[in-house]
This record gives structure tokens, sequence and C-alpha cells, in this order.
């Protein structure tokens, strides 16, 4: 039977993931019935994952113009001008629930699909960054996701060859059911290199290049817009596998190709493989694309024209080359030993539609007609109810009273010390290479933002054009800086709020390296969006994420919305997730959070105001999640980083760090414990600090409140510095000096050795 | 001196390997690609590190039999300098240049951090600008660096003083609590009995300027060049 012959009934319908009305709007749109590959096609593209049908309304409001901004969201990454002529390309992404069902592969395929997006954009990958949410580590599942994923992050980004410098992880019982896994991945390219997604150009040929296509990853796009239950685990096909010698091989390839000038467009195969690239790149071109499925090189024999369309194969390409140039590009794909294929050819305006189409063949047969417009423009697009969850009522119910003190201050301070969410990450970072291209300045856990050095760039060191000096460096050696930040707790008790500390934190941790912020990508990870409270938190998020960015004034340059992140009816914390990039001018003036020198002073920009809601506090010792998170004040939030900028880029600084999860004490502690090559003299340094605030202990010590940042510096620049604080009306406080006694030392409260501070804070698990 | 970095399919490591040269030299460096027969006119070659052929059997083991490899095998042969850097180690042993075999890290996973190493050898072509003894840090990435040979072949190793660079504590002890990996006798690199060909976990390209650590992985390569200048 012709595979096509099968009958589109109501429950093939629902299958796909398609409301009824949905059907009728595809009924409308192509003047009949689909076959069945034409639903298949429609089902991936009208998903929520490919077609934000949910969240697009919402998205448009967001800032996304800025001086430095080359390209923002529509093409495959965001791209930032960082001057000399490069260009710095961005982007986060979510593999979500692949990495629930398939840790590994989950993980590692999440990795391999930002890349190929950096690269497509015409950029050498130099950075990958993760940000992670599990359930309770006390959860034997929580630990082989754990393990799983951050071997997948590792199995992929090492043998690419890109270090994985930075990022989060946090332990919550709402990822129980649904971890999150956001990659982050960063290049760097000349700005006359840059790419586009787009197939220009009636009679251009169409190209696959890359790895063979597969049955694996049928419907993964489906498969991430809907929620997960126990019958996920039996959705494993649906998850891709990866390959990250092909991925490297195709990065060397295309990077060649850029230089050779015959390409004309080009994008991933991602979600929805090449169903999706085929018609956006055509959208993004106002041209139709067709293709000849037995020009496809295939992993098996007897796939079907449906298979072939929507499978996730990874590491492959879908290009547009010019005219009478493709044995040229030929070439170099062979020279890397990678499958070259022309399977197709940009079009025009075609019958009977009279408008751009997407036209796939099959020995000679047409299997599927599709106007592009109603793949892309004219997908479904929801103004979804929301209403405010009823939850809130009883979190924001915070009695400060009823929270009793406790009786020992270096017994809380250690079990914060050592609890899942703050001690060392070095178990994890430590199975990433982080040094690989050998431009990494400030590594994981050195600094509050992973720096990178910007140097040469280009496809081998043999390129010219970028400004450089005799010896080969540019003219003025710079960096960025990078980090990854939000707090699930404090969205899910504010989310307009929780979103805006997500934007300030990562800002503030940029600040505190040296960088001056310039970029966000956005990672959204919410429940169903069709349950009101969650789409309530959605759009509490976005209206967060407006205010903050507009008066920070960090443009947002792409990103990326993953909905139904629930099991069995009970979603996730709203998770936003910021990914900032920052621009360090000067190399001399990067600044680590370790302290330095004994004699230093320590010294804190902003107040005290032992403000405890969400804090980790709050749930580690007293089991409770409640309260609003701390309070923002984004006015005195960008005073705070100009100051500290200012006094980073004047050379006042030895040493900054922000106060976040733990508070003031888990932050004293951690630029006691940080820094490169401590273990040579595990006697330094310690710390002498006496607070003079008229809080309760615990608040004090251990209060989340924002708009802090704890600075060393040699007492010869106290003056300079207390100036600068001044003219940006900044509170500034002596706490207390580095010592060479190895005694971390707050009062009369917390009188510890710094090995034992160490053991803590490291202890296996 | 003319400088040649290999590029198997799946190195990642060469890019880095061909600016520290040049950074750290000034001498001409060029990349040799895996499928070239013929070698050109080198003085010193270098097998950089990465996943060649994804690594997928046994780190080294497919690369060894790359077209290029034959000429390689000579160029050491007749006396020619040859550094193996972490994959590149890899490669030396597997093609038989040096002795013994690499296993899995004890962690059975991924180890990337810095290291201290010890110069044990300064009279070899590649650490010839270091002292006898001294303790630098370099940085290692790899999950197969776990050094073993028989005991005979360990023997002759420590004997001939074939073991260039261990791993030590900052104070320059023998100590298994500072090895990374497992690896035998603490050994991260060795040399073949000429002390032409060395290969080593840590990646010295790595440290090649205080920007990005304490530069003290330079001189590795800057002993290439004064060990070809001496020898005029």
């Amino acid at each position: 039977m012709n595979f096509n012959e099968i009958k589109v009934t109501p429950e093939v319908i629902q299958a796909h993931g398609l409301s009824p009305e949905e059907y009728e709007k595809i009924k409308t749109l192509l003047g009949r019935e689909p076959n069945i590959t034409e639903l298949g096609i429609f089902s991936v593209m009208w998903s929520e994952h490919c077609s934000y049908k949910s969240s697009r309304y919402w998205l448009k409001n967001l800032p996304t113009q800025g001086s430095r901004v080359l390209i923002g969201p529509g093409e495959n990454a965001g791209v930032i001008d960082i001057g000399e002529g490069l260009a710095v390309v961005m982007k986060i992404e979510s593999h979500n629930h692949p990495s629930f069902v398939e840790p590994y592969q989950g993980a590692a395929t999440g990795v391999g699909g930002i890349l190929r997006d950096i690269f497509t954009m015409g950029a050498r990958p130099i950075a990958v960054l993760n940000s992670l949410r599990f359930g309770d580590l006390k959860n034997p599942k929580t630990r082989y996701l754990l393990g799983g994923v951050v071997a997948g992050i590792a199995g992929y980004g090492n043998p690419f060859g890109v270090p994985t410098v930075g990022g989060e992880v946090y332990f919550e019982p709402c990822y129980n059911g649904n971890p999150l896994v956001n990659v982050m991945a960063v290049g760097l390219l000349r700005q006359d290199r840059v790419q586009r997604g787009r197939a220009e150009g009636i009679g251009n040929p169409v190209i696959i290049v890359g790895s063979p296509t597969g049955r694996d990853g049928i419907h993964g796009a489906a498969f991430a817009s809907r929620e997960l239950s126990e019958k996920s685990l039996e959705d494993r096909p649906s998850v891709q596998i990866g390959d990250p010698f092909t991925e490297k091989k195709l990065l060397e390839a295309c990077l060649e190709l850029y230089e050779s000038g015959y390409l004309v467009g080009i994008q991933d195969m991602g979600a929805a493989g090449l169903t999706c690239s085929t018609s956006e790149m055509a959208a993004r071109a106002g041209t139709g694309i067709r293709i000849y499925l037995d020009q496809v090189p295939l992993r098996e024999s007897g796939m079907t024209p449906y298979e072939i369309m929507l499978s996730e194969s990874q590491e492959r390409m879908l290009m547009v080359v010019k005219k009478g140039y493709e044995n040229k590009a030929r070439e170099i794909f062979e020279k890397w030993d990678l499958k070259f294929a022309v399977i197709g050819e940009v079009t025009g305006v075609e019958a009977p539609h009279q408008q751009p189409l997407l036209q796939v063949y099959l020995n000679g047969q047409i299997v599927a007609e599709i106007p592009i417009s109603s793949l892309t423009s004219e997908a479904p697009l929801y103004q979804r109810p929301f209403v405010k969850p009823d939850y809130l009522k009883e979190t924001a119910n915070l009695d400060l009273e009823k929270i009793l003190l406790p009786a020992n201050p270096e017994e809380v301070f250690l079990t914060l010390l050592g609890s899942d969410n703050i001690r060392s990450k070095r178990p994890i970072y430590q199975q990433y290479d982080h040094t690989i291209l050998a431009n990494t300045i400030l590594r994981p856990e050195e600094g509050d933002a992973a720096v990178l050095r910007i140097r040469r760039v280009g496809n081998r060191m043999e390129e010219e054009g970028v400004e450089e000096r005799g010896d080969g460096k540019l003219k003025r050696e710079k960096a960025i800086a990078l980090t990854t930040d939000g707090n699930g707790r404090y969205c899910y008790l504010n989310p307009r709020r929780g979103v805006q500390i997500a934007v300030a934190e990562a800002a503030r941790n940029l600040v505190c390296v040296g960088a001056e912020p310039i970029a966000i990508t956005d990672g959204l990870n919410f429940g169903s969006p069709e349950q009101p409270e969650v789409m309530w938190q959605f759009v509490e998020t976005i209206e967060g994420l407006k205010t903050a960015c507009t008066t920070l004034g960090i443009p947002i340059t792409g990103g990326n919305v993953s909905f139904y992140n629930e099991t069995n009816g009970k979603a996730i914390y709203p998770t936003p997730i910021i990914g900032m990039l920052g621009l360090v001018e000067d190399v001399r003036y990067i600044t680590g959070q370790s302290f330095k020198d004994p004699g230093d002073l320590i010294v804190l920009l902003g107040e005290n105001k032992g403000e405890i809601g969400g804090s980790e506090y709050l749930k580690i010792i007293h089991q409770r999640v409640l309260g609003e998170g701390p309070s923002l004040d984004l006015q005195r939030e960008k005073a705070l980083q100009q100051a500290c900028l200012k006094a980073i880029r004047s050379g006042l600084i030895k040493s900054a760090h922000d106060t976040s999860q733990g508070g003031l004490a888990i932050c004293l502690a951690e630029s006691c414990l940080t820094g490169r090559g401590r273990e040579k003299n595990p006697y330094l340094p310690g710390i002498s600090v006496e607070l003079t605030d008229s809080l309760r202990w615990d608040f004090l010590l251990f209060g989340e409140d924002q708009t802090r940042i704890v600075v060393s510096l040699s007492s010869s620049n106290l003056e300079k510095l207390q100036e600068i604080a001044y003219s940006f009306q900044v509170p500034i406080t002596i706490l207390g000096k580095v010592t060479d006694s190895g005694i971390f030392q707050i009062n009369d409260w917390i009188r510890l050795p710094i090995s034992k501070l160490r053991e803590v804070w490291t202890r296996k698990q | 001196m003319k400088f040649g970095v290999v590029v198997f399919p799946g190195s990642n490591c060469d890019q880095d390997t061909y600016q520290a040269l040049q950074q750290v030299t000034g001498q001409q460096v060029e990349y040799i690609w895996h499928k070239e027969t013929k070698l050109g006119n080198y003085d010193g070659i270098i097998l950089p590190g990465g996943f060649s052929y994804g690594d997928y059997l046994r780190a080294g083991a497919i690369a060894r039999f790359s077209k290029i490899m034959p000429s390689i095998i000579n160029f050491a042969r007749s006396g020619g300098l040859v550094l193996g850097i972490c994959n590149g180690f890899q490669i030396l042993l597997e093609s038989g240049l040096l002795p013994g075999t690499m296993m899995k890290n004890r962690t059975l996973q991924f180890i990337c951090k810095d290291v201290y190493v010890k110069i044990e050898q300064n009279t070899t072509p590649f650490t010839l600008d270091y002292e006898k003894n001294q303790v630098i840090t370099l940085p290692i990435a790899h999950s197969e660096g776990n050094y073993y040979t028989d005991p005979k072949t360990l023997e002759e190793l420590e004997i001939n003083g074939q073991i260039i660079f261990r791993y030590v504590s900052p104070e320059g002890k023998v100590e298994e609590e500072w090895n990374p990996n497992g690896s035998l006798h603490n050994i991260a690199g060795i040399a073949n009995k000429e002390g032409n060909v060395v290969g080593l976990m840590p990646h010295p390209e790595r440290n090649v300027d205080s920007l990005i650590g304490d530069g003290m992985g330079a001189r590795v390569f800057s002993s290439m060049v004064n060990w070809y200048r001496r020898k005029g």
C-alpha cells in the first residue's frame, strides 16, 4: 500500500497533537484534506516547539534593539558587535524532555543542536554554558539523571572541542519529574562572515550535508510540546543520537565553505529536521523549495516520505549554494568525509496557489505540496487565558516572628555551606573540558562569570583581515564574560520580580569580573500554557523581563521557550534562565572572586536588609518555601553595577563577588575557598569580619538581599573607592580584613578554620 | 626551524598548538593533513590533542592507521623530533613509537583540571629550558590517561631515564593523592630511548602566556627550538 494512502482519521489527527480547529484551518489553507505526510509536516511546524504559538504574541514585547545588536531574534542565533570588526553569536536552548527520557543522549544532542545554531551563523563556537535543574538529590532517579546529563554534555562538548566554561545547577523537588537542561553556546566571527538561513535565488540548488538521515528522533518537536508522564519513557525512540565527531568535521567543512563564497544560505536541521529547515529558509527569503526525497542520503532503506521529512537525525545541515558551484562545495565536504547531496532547488511562485510552495517528490511522484506561509507565518497564534494562581496567597504569607532563631550560628553556616545548591560544583565541571582553545581566563568558580580572551578568529590561522598587531594579537586585547542565572524558587514566589532578579544577578556577575553587560539570550521554561495559572506566570515573566532589560539597557538577541514542563499535571517552578554576554575592554582589569592578600580590606557595596523570603536558609534550615524573594530596586542595582565597574576599571579592586544563594556569610566563604592553586597554600587566607547591622544574626548572615557586592582591596585604595561609591550614591561599609590566620571569623558568631570550610564545601555526597 | 602540526579528523587542539608554537617560538608552523602520504620538510612534528576519528574504538587506535602515519614513523625513526600531546601521546603509544598503553582514568570520568608536573629530565629536546626537578602547573583534559605497561618495560623506563614528566604534589613529592588518573609511577609523559620522541598527557599549549596561566608550558616549545639551534 502506498504510505500516503493511510487515512487521516480524527484519531490520527489527535495523535499528531493537532486540535480539531487546527485541522480545519489546515484544510482551509490547503483547500483540501492533507495526506498523512502533509499532516505530519503541519503537526511539527505547528507544534509549540516550532511555532511558539502560545508565546509569540507576548515575546514581541521584549526589547531586542541596541547599538551592538547586528542580528536579533528570528535567525538561528543573535549576533552582537564587539568592535574591531568582530562579533559574538549566542543562543540558549532547552533539551528538557529528551534529557528526562534518555539523559546522556538528550543532553548530548542538546549541546550538538545549539552548537550547530552557532556555526550556522558563520561563527566558530568558543564556549558553552549549561543551566541545569534537577529534583531532590536524595531521589536515586535524580542521581541517575544528573550523572547522565553531565556525562552527555561532556561527551559531546569535549570531543567537539569547545570549552564548557560555566553555568549553574540547582536541585528542587519541583524538577523531580521534569529536569531542565538548558545549554547556551557562544561563537566568534568576523562581521563580514555572517551567514543567513535564507533560500535565495530561484534555481539555486538545495543541498543536504552531514550525516545520512535515519529513523531517529521522529516527532521530537511534537514530543517536546507535550507534558511528560510515565508513558513518556516509551518515547525513547523520539530521542536522537549524537555524534560529536561528525559535528566537528561538519564545523570545519562549513567554515571552509563560508570562506569560499559559494554559499547563499544555510540552516541546521534540528527540531523537525528537513521540514523545518526547508520551510524556514524559504520563508525568510520569500521563495519556495522543491525537494526530491530519493536524493536524500539515508541510513536505512524503506523509509517513508513521512519519516524522511520528520527525521531529527543529528549533524545535518541544509544549504543553498550558487548554481554552478555545487561541485566546488562538494569537494570541501568530501575532503572531510561527509555526505553531500543535491536534493532540490529554490523555486518561485507556483500554481495552483500562485505562492511559494514546499513541494516534496519521491520517485517522480509528488507526496506533499504545501504553501510555505501556511507552515510559518500562518501557523496558529494563541492569546491564551491567564489567571493569578491561588498558591501565591499562601506563599506570600511569611510571618518572620514564626521563624525561630537557631541556637548555633556555626552549625547553620556549615549546613548551608555543604548543601546541594551551595557546595562546590567541581565534581560536575571537572568533567567538562573548560581549558581547550586556551582562552579561558576565569574558569568555573574563579569568578562570578567565565571570562574568555578574544584573539584571532576565522577558519584557520592563515586568515587575514582583522585588525592585528605585528605579533598576531588584536590591537587591543579584550575579553568577553559569560554567565547564566535564574532562581526558579524566586520566580515561583513572584514571577515578575524573580525574572528581574535573574537579569540583575546575571548583569552583576558580569560586572564583578570587570565586564560591561551587552546582550541577553533567554531560556524560558514553564509548565503547560493551556493552564491559565502557568500562562499567568509566563505573562508576568515577560513583563518583568521587559522592565529589567529596559532599565538596565541590555537587549535580548534571541532565546528559547520551553512549555509543557510538567509531569502528571504538576508544573515545574517557572524558570526563566538568563544567559548574558559582557565585554571586557581591557584585560588588565579582570577580577576574580577570591580574596588575594592578607591585610586587604573587605568592603560591602550595597546594604544589608536581612531578607530571607525564598532563601536557601529558609528552605534548608526551616523547611519553608515562603515569602516573595528578596526585593529589588532596578535603579539602585544599576547604580551599584556602574560604581563597581568603574572601580574595577580604575584598578582599585582585587576581588569582587556578589551575594546570592546563602547570603553574605556564604559569599565571604566562597571568596576564601575559590581561586586557582589554592590547595598550594591551605592556610591562606582567613578573614576577620565585624558586622554592625542591627538585624537578627540569621537574617543578616543568610538573607539573600539583592544589590550587594563584596569587594577586597588594598587599604590605600579605600578613599578612591569611597569617592566612586558616593558619586553613584551606593552605600559602602568596611566589613573587615583578609588575614593569614587560616581562620574564618564573623563577629563572635562564627570562628572556624578554613580547612573545615573546605572539607564541608567539597565533601562528596 | 619549521614545525608541522598534524590534523586528523577529530583533532581539536591543533589550532591551539599552532598558535602556541607561533606565539612562543616565532618559527614557521604548518598544518599537515592526515590524508597526505609524503611528509614535507619539517624539523619538528606535533601530534595534537583531540578525539581523532572520534576515539570511538580506543583513543588513538584508528589514527595510527591514517595515511600520514608511516612517514611520521620514518621521521621519528630517523631521529626527527616528534611530540605527542594528550591524544597525540595516545597515538604514539598505539603506533609503537612509545611503549605502553592508556587505560581509562580510574574514576572512569573525563577530568579537566590543573595538575602539578615535575620535570624529571631536562636533557631531552623538549625540556632543555626547564630546571631538573622543577615543578610546573599544566592543565589536563582527558578520559584515557591512565598509563600502563608491563613491569619489565616500566623498570626500563625508570632505569633509562625515559620518564620525563610525573604528577607530583606542589612540593614535588611523588604521591598517589596527586595522581589524577591512576597512571603507573605517576607517569605524565615519557620519551623513547633516543629521546627524540616524547608523549605527555598534560597540555603545555594551554599554558603559554600569563593571561591564561603562568606561561610555564611555553618552555616545551622553546626547548625544541633551542635544541635545534644547538644541534646547528
